[in-house]
């Protein structure tokens, strides 16, 4: 009974797992899947990659991407196949054209111009504090308060 | 006050392309097909599995494609909304059951209704692949040389209808 108990617990466990589960028995073609899969995005759940989605749809597309690589076809010409329908939205790093010239580029623009106003920010400031010379009157007004504070301790 | 208007104008941006983030709405993923020609699919009709469902049949002919399915909550919204427009005769709307169960889309179509002339069956979700569709309902205006000229990503309402499909199907049903 224990023993029945037992081996039930360990088969339904299989049943619980909600991952994505590979199907296919290739293991090359798989890691191929895998290794796309993590590059494109699931347009159900648009967060989490094909690999990752449990939805309906990314299913679909991972069969349709298992049968690609069945038919031999390069990973350039199946991220093209899924970019014809689903835009470029699909892919995790989206390309460099003109109209993400921006998306790429903004960071590094960014970057710069905040280099730029510290670095005068800085510059502007140690002169500041450089250029204000000492007057002989303020010296001797500075030693009185020290004597004065002097005595008074 | 010169101090503030940078910090002021910065924060002014900031706000606006916030505020018009907001208003995007991040499920509508703009089509690459709109343009392009409707890719060809032959499938099974629903009430009659031995004949074909082709786009090749409607060339020349302004139609409607909406993909649709019974378990589909957003179908039930959209559904008075095409049988008013497939009442109306301006343009034919024909349905495509996205991996759906036969029976239980007879049964949906029964009870509700059914505004489309043909019902084809795309059980295996591979036409809405080829159409780039990611979730119902999901419609496409195609015109008289087989193009797609406009998709609508989720339910059809009748402001939708009334100001960007019938304009589009009159203009291309002039051309």
């Amino acid at each position: 009974m224990t023993w029945l108990m037992l081996i039930l617990l360990l088969l339904s466990g299989q049943a619980w797992a909600g991952e994505a589960r590979p199907l296919a028995d290739d293991p090359a073609a798989e890691a191929r899947l895998k290794h796309l899969a993590v590059e494109l995005r699931c347009l159900v759940c648009q967060n989490q990659t094909l690999a990752d989605s449990n939805a309906p749809l990314a299913e679909d597309l991972r069969r349709e991407v298992r049968e690609m690589i069945a038919k031999d076809m390069s990973d350039k010409e199946i991220i093209e196949f899924l970019v014809a329908r689903y835009g470029d939205f699909v892919l995790y790093r989206p390309p460099l054209k003109a109209t993400t010239t921006l998306l790429w580029v903004g960071p590094f623009v960014l970057l710069t111009i905040g280099a730029t106003v510290l670095i005068i920010t800085l510059r502007r400031r140690a002169r500041k504090v450089v250029d204000v010379p000492v007057t002989d009157e303020e010296h001797r007004r500075v030693e009185q308060l020290l004597a004065e504070g002097e005595k008074r301790s | 006050m010169n101090r503030f208007l940078l910090p002021l104008s910065i924060f002014i941006v900031v706000v606006v392309f916030l505020g018009v983030g907001l208003r995007l709405n991040p499920r509508e993923i703009p089509s690459p097909l709109v343009g392009k020609a409707a890719p060809d699919f032959s499938q099974p009709q629903l009430y009659d599995p031995a004949q074909a469902f082709s786009p090749a049949d409607l060339k020349g002919k302004v139609w409607l494609l909406n993909f649709w399915a019974s378990w589909c909550s957003g179908c039930r919204t959209e559904h008075p909304v095409l049988m008013e427009l497939a009442k109306s005769g301006e343009v034919p709307i024909y349905g495509m059951d996205y991996k759906d169960q036969r029976d239980e889309a007879m049964t949906w179509l029964k009870r509700w209704g059914n505004p489309y002339p043909v019902v084809g069956v795309d059980e295996a979700g591979r036409v809405g692949i080829n159409y780039g569709v990611y979730g119902v309902p999901e419609t496409y205006v195609i015109d008289k040389q087989g193009m797609i000229r406009y998709k609508q990503i989720g339910p059809l309402d009748p402001d939708t209808v009334a100001k960007k499909i019938l304009p589009l199907v009159k203009q291309l049903e002039s051309q």
